[in-house]
């Protein structure tokens, strides 16, 4: 990264510049969208575009390794689980008129304020920042790897805690519930021995039963 | 302009692989099935053996109508079919057939943007169960995801002993660094990755979510026509993607005994075939595993194996430098 805010006027923008800054206003768009809407699998739909605005971002500002691990974390990993979520949840198709916690405002205030405070600390930090396009890439695996083990290890191990901590205390009020559940009644076993013999005679059907595009498709013919 | 000529050209080639081999491991399915269960499978369609048996379903599904059930949410109902496809198209690019420069395109992070684009490809099953408005679809979604949730975690940990191993996550760059005795070291994690690759592509003995003898058909229910074969499609362009990332990680890509230099292409083909055909004979062979018994499997057997395999990668990584 190199100072030369002087060789660069916000004027005349290259191609990258344009892209990056379409590309935010799609992810913001997104973004909006996904808090104001009132159908909630979209909200989280929504919100796959948002993030995925995001690593379309640290593409283009050449993180590559940070925009691949985006998406998996976030749009693989986080999002599948809010559906999970909401898909346990009624969540009905169409509108829910009262999925409003009536937090709305003060919702708007914290988010206005945290928007406004990463906003002036990044552009504080970066503002006479240029990254060079034609030379070496400065976000590349090893790059990242390097700054990240080499200036900032403490923070990294400081986050590895504070995970392995929560880590720790979902098993702990996981547990809680499941001696609960013990000293309640027999539920556990009586649900075991249940699915057992539904679960042989699923086994055995299988192999014959599972001739998959013929036979749908066939019954589909038989019926139309 | 040669450079923009070689990247279509590269594009093309990949768009090519991608219609072809899985029709070409879908006709396989047919005909190794039907053998393995004692019939002949498809015959007339074509001629010689029902080759063109595929194109001709084909054919079927563009002419059958497209419903959209009444209280379905449309637009997410007709999208999820190209969420769930298009993944694997965009993975077969960065995945390499021969040495040098066989491929479509070289990333420096290649292993993560594989692993992060076909976990975008479950989100399609996901819109597709929920969007469908049926029961069944929405516990066919509801099982996709909580599988999902527990088979990534073994497929990264052991697709990263290997990028250990290799000191490099660019997919060109782990077979350069290939050497035989790889196989017998990193076998451990190859099991884990394949088996956890299964579940995500949710092939038989890991097919809950799409259970026929109780869900119907799970998230696809509801589907009809062309989008049902588009589903179809990704499970069998999952397969191949599956089985040629296998073969990139833990078999050596293009290595082979003799003759890696104008025969690499080959021993990679040769590896993905006979991955594909264990895919199949898992489905003839083995009984489908009960939800608890998937989640078990994850969380108590696969990653407590991927981690001992990142142990000992470290450990022999360390001896031998």
């Amino acid at each position: 990264m190199t100072l030369a805010a002087a060789s660069h006027g916000f004027l005349s923008p290259t191609g990258v510049e344009i892209a990056f800054l379409l590309v935010g206003l799609v992810t913001l768009g997104a973004a909006v969208v996904t808090v104001t809407t009132k159908q909630l699998v979209h909200a989280a739909l929504w919100l796959v575009v948002a993030l995925g605005g995001i690593a379309v971002e640290y593409l283009l500002l050449t993180a590559e390794f940070i925009a691949w691990v985006q998406v998996l974390i976030y749009v693989g990993s986080v999002v599948v689980l809010l559906l999970f979520g909401l898909m346990l949840t009624k969540a009905p198709i169409g509108r829910s008129e009262n999925a409003d916690s009536g937090n709305r405002w003060a919702a708007l205030i914290v988010a206005v304020a945290s928007a406004a405070a990463l906003v002036w600390v990044v552009t504080d930090a970066f503002r006479t920042t240029w990254i060079d396009l034609d030379g070496a890439v400065q976000g590349s695996t090893e790059a990242s790897g390097r700054s990240l083990f080499q200036y900032w290890v403490l923070p990294f191990e400081a986050l590895s805690v504070l995970l392995l901590a929560a880590l720790v205390g979902a098993i702990v009020l996981s547990r809680k519930n499941d001696d609960r559940e013990r000293s309640d009644g027999s539920e556990r076993p009586g649900s075991g021995k249940q699915s057992g013999p539904r679960e042989q005679s699923g086994s055995r059907e299988q192999p014959g039963s599972r001739e998959r595009p013929g036979d749908r498709a066939r019954l589909r013919e038989d019926q139309g | 302009m040669s450079d923009a000529l070689d990247i279509a050209l590269r594009l093309i080639a990949v768009f090519v692989a991608f219609l072809v081999f899985p029709l070409v491991i879908g006709q396989t399915e047919h005909k190794v099935m039907a053998h393995m269960q004692g019939r002949l499978g498809p015959m007339y369609a074509g001629g010689f053996h029902g080759w063109a048996q595929l194109v001709a379903d084909g054919v079927k599904f563009a002419q059958k109508e497209d419903v959209v059930p009444a209280g379905a949410d449309r637009r997410i109902f007709q999208l999820a079919p190209a969420v769930a496809l298009l993944p694997y198209l965009l993975v077969l690019v960065a995945i390499p057939l021969g040495p040098g420069n066989v491929v479509g395109q070289s990333l420096d992070a290649g292993i993560f943007f594989v692993l992060a684009v076909m976990g975008v490809g479950v989100l399609g099953s996901l819109m597709a169960g929920w969007a469908s408005a049926n029961k069944f679809s929405l516990l066919g979604g509801l099982r996709t995801a909580a599988q999902l949730l527990a088979y990534e975690l073994p497929m990264l940990l052991a697709a990263a002993s290997v990028a250990m191993a290799a000191g490099t996550l660019s997919l060109p760059g782990i077979l350069d660094a290939f050497h035989w005795w790889w196989v017998p070291w990193q076998i451990v994690g190859g099991l884990v990755f394949f088996t956890a690759g299964l579940a995500e592509l949710q092939r038989p003995p890991f097919d809950m979510p799409v259970a026929d003898s109780e869900i119907i058909f799970g998230a696809y229910t509801e589907y009809t026509g062309l989008r049902f074969a588009l589903f179809l499609l990704a499970e069998y362009a999952g397969i191949l993607v599956l089985c040629a990332l296998t073969s990139v990680l833990f078999l050596g890509g293009w290595h082979g005994p003799f003759g890696a230099d104008g025969l690499g292409w080959l021993w990679m083909l040769l590896k993905t075939a006979v991955l594909a055909f264990g895919v199949i004979w898992l489905r003839v062979s083995y009984p489908r595993l009960r939800e608890d018994q998937l989640q078990k499997l994850a969380w108590t057997v696969l990653i407590p194996l991927a981690l001992a395999q990142i142990a000992l990668t470290g450990v022999v990584k360390v001896v031998i430098s």
